[in-house]
């Protein structure tokens, strides 16, 4: 065990998941990103690739 | 708690009381906005209710009320007023509620809050209005060719637009609030599901404004044609999506409730988050249910959307399932409940409308709501039910016996603690959650047994007299209709009640603003527990084990009874 100040501020990261989840703004982007690109853009891609009757 | 509510100024801007049962930090600003966007949610969901009675006695075979130009008519208004008007109304007084309240922050703009809700209130009125003056009947999806009045969709644009103001002005209170330090650490859980709800009405009402404009610009002669097909895709983006903000909502008011009235706390804050991530992440993707058979789509989308990514927030719902009763009977255990299994459910507080219509609200969304809405979302089992009265069943087991129901138990508190009112009639007010529960129970099931014996959705006339080509359905679809009615009007009778209760309450309520007047339904003393984070970190919960096994068994056998009656109707030899 050690007092030195580097591994204290080690020992208090926030992890990964936790800042994600604290980030109001980065929930939001992905929030409407992934159902944009997965709903919307693939959809409209597949409607846009039908053929016209001839 | 101080004995009287204390007011003070606050910082920057902000004008707070301090709530005398909760100890919350309320802004003036905040509380008056609250107050505007109930009271417009209550309106609408009165006009929308009386509309939705209207197309179940006409539904109702041996009554059959309306003539057939009135039903579309009304039933295009019960949708709108309904699943747009009264639900984004009072979700948007939530995230005032969840953001400036439990934060003790001040509201973000309130101008342009103010502006918000006067555009939703415009752009409600002009669509009911177009409603009302008969050219509109295209019901609540308006899909092209039908063409409703150009204010039709101006109206729903105006609305779209203010709802997104307003959810802007919660994310700017997030920011004053983290800015301000009103709060330390994480934002509270109802806070967290709250903002899971902004994120999906911000894609909601971005789905609506993309595709209603060129729709509007189609009714008014500009766009010579619109697909039927893209119009439906990105439609359903806010059609179901809208319905997904409410569950987000209504998960919240489940936790929050929980809080306030046994003082119950997360069994794990990071579990119930992850659950509310998945949302985030894939809850939209449910709007493909609608286009399973739509020959246009292929496979791919629609089995990537509604299956394999869908289930992940299927999943959520169900750790959420765990989760909330879990804390339920982890705090009534702790507040001494502690014999047997169920102890802690039987002597839970049933005379407090608000647990009890979140109670309610919690089963009947997992039991009704949400398998059906996992069978419907199957592509196969789709077809049994597509475009039958199964599917209104399912939604009414989600949005009506979900999120109306539990959105009503939240008004049992937002008035003592809002209006600062006391609730008046106190035992119609106990009866209120279960009347309106059993009739929205009722009015789930019967149509869903209805569609299983194929009568379709949105049929004037279900007995096809006129039709050219003749259709008998089975005598047990008429009957079903006829139960749907009488359900209706039971769950008729629990709206009317909490509509007079509320409105009542808010013009003739004890006055809580001065005193030491106590709470008829009162709050628990660890209510404060709705504003904090903390989890309850315990696993020794007989009770919810018992139940979610229940509710698995349930599942899983009426989801493989449907795939059997799907074989019986292949011919597979």
């Amino acid at each position: 065990m050690t007092d030195h100040p580097e591994s204290k501020e080690r020992q208090e990261k926030v992890p990964a998941m936790q800042q994600l989840l604290d980030n109001p703004f980065l929930l939001l982007f992905i929030g409407i990103t992934v159902p944009t690109v997965l709903y919307i853009v693939w959809g409209v891609m597949e409607i846009a690739s039908i053929p016209i009757a001839p | 708690m101080t004995a009287i509510d204390a007011s003070y100024a606050g910082t920057a801007a902000g004008n707070f009381r301090t709530c005398r049962y909760t100890g919350l930090k309320v802004d003036s600003a905040a509380q008056t906005l609250i107050k505007a966007n109930a009271v417009a949610a209550v309106i609408f969901l009165a006009v929308g209710g009386l509309m939705g009675l209207l197309v179940a006695l006409t539904r109702w075979p041996a009554v059959h009320l309306l003539p057939s130009e009135w039903f579309y008519l009304i039933l295009t208004g019960h949708g709108a007023n309904v699943l747009l008007f009264w639900i984004i109304f009072f979700e948007i007084a939530i995230l005032y509620f969840a953001s400036a309240v439990l934060l003790g922050s001040r509201l973000a703009t309130p101008r342009i809050a103010w502006a918000a809700f006067v555009l939703m209130i415009v752009g409600a009125v002009m669509t009911n209005i177009a409603v009302f003056q008969g050219d509109s009947s295209v019901m609540f999806t308006s899909y092209p060719p039908m063409q409703a009045a150009p204010h039709f969709y101006l109206g729903l644009i105006v609305f779209a637009v203010g709802a997104l103001v307003a959810v802007g002005v919660f994310f700017g209170t997030l920011v004053i609030a983290h800015g301000e330090r009103t709060y330390e650490g994480s934002i509270p859980l109802v806070t967290f599901g709250a903002l899971t709800a902004a994120i999906i009405a911000v894609f909601t009402l971005a789905s609506g404004a993309i595709i209603l404009v060129p729709t509007f610009l189609w009714s008014v002669g500009l766009i010579s044609e619109m697909d039927p097909l893209l119009y439906k895709v990105i439609w359903w983006g806010m059609g179901h999506s809208s319905q997904q903000i409410n569950v987000a909502a209504h998960v919240s008011v489940w936790y929050a409730i929980g809080a306030l009235t046994i003082g119950a706390k997360p069994l794990s804050e990071k579990v119930s988050r992850s659950a509310f991530l998945l949302y985030i992440l894939f809850l939209q993707l449910a709007s493909a249910h609608h286009l399973l058979a739509d020959p246009g789509m292929s496979a791919s989308w629609k089995i990537v959307n509604t299956s394999y990514l869908m289930y992940l927030a299927v999943l959520g719902s169900m750790i959420h399932g765990l989760t909330v009763p879990g804390a339920l009977e982890a705090a009534q255990r702790r507040n001494g409940y502690t014999k047997g299994a169920f102890e802690w459910l039987r002597k839970a507080p049933w005379g407090n409308p608000a647990f009890a219509g979140m109670f309610l609200s919690l089963v009947m969304f997992g039991f009704i709501g949400g398998i059906s809405g996992v069978v419907l979302g199957t592509e196969q089992l789709n077809l049994l039910m597509h475009n039958t009265i199964y599917v209104p069943g399912h939604f009414h087991g989600t949005v009506v016996t979900g999120t109306t129901l539990a959105f009503m138990a939240m008004t049992y508190y937002v008035l003592p603690l809002i209006f600062q009112r006391d609730i008046i009639w106190p035992k119609l007010a106990r009866i209120q959650p279960y009347l309106f529960g059993l009739g929205a129970a009722g009015i789930s099931l019967f149509m869903m047994g209805a569609g299983t014996l194929g009568v379709p959705r949105r049929h004037w006339d279900m007995s096809f007299t006129d039709a050219i080509l003749q259709f008998e359905l089975p005598s047990g679809g008429f009957l079903m209709m006829g139960l749907n009615g009488l359900s209706a009007v039971v769950a008729s009778a629990g709206g009317i009640l909490y509509i007079l209760i509320t409105v009542g309450t808010v013009l003739w309520g004890k006055r809580l603003d001065r005193g030491e007047a106590p709470l008829t339904f009162p709050l628990h003393k660890r209510a404060a527990t709705v504003a904090e984070y903390g989890s309850h970190a315990t696993v020794k919960l007989p009770g919810t084990i018992i139940l979610v096994t229940i509710f698995f068994v349930s599942f899983v056998l009426y989801y493989f009874v449907n795939w059997k009656y799907l074989s019986e109707l292949w011919l597979m030899r």
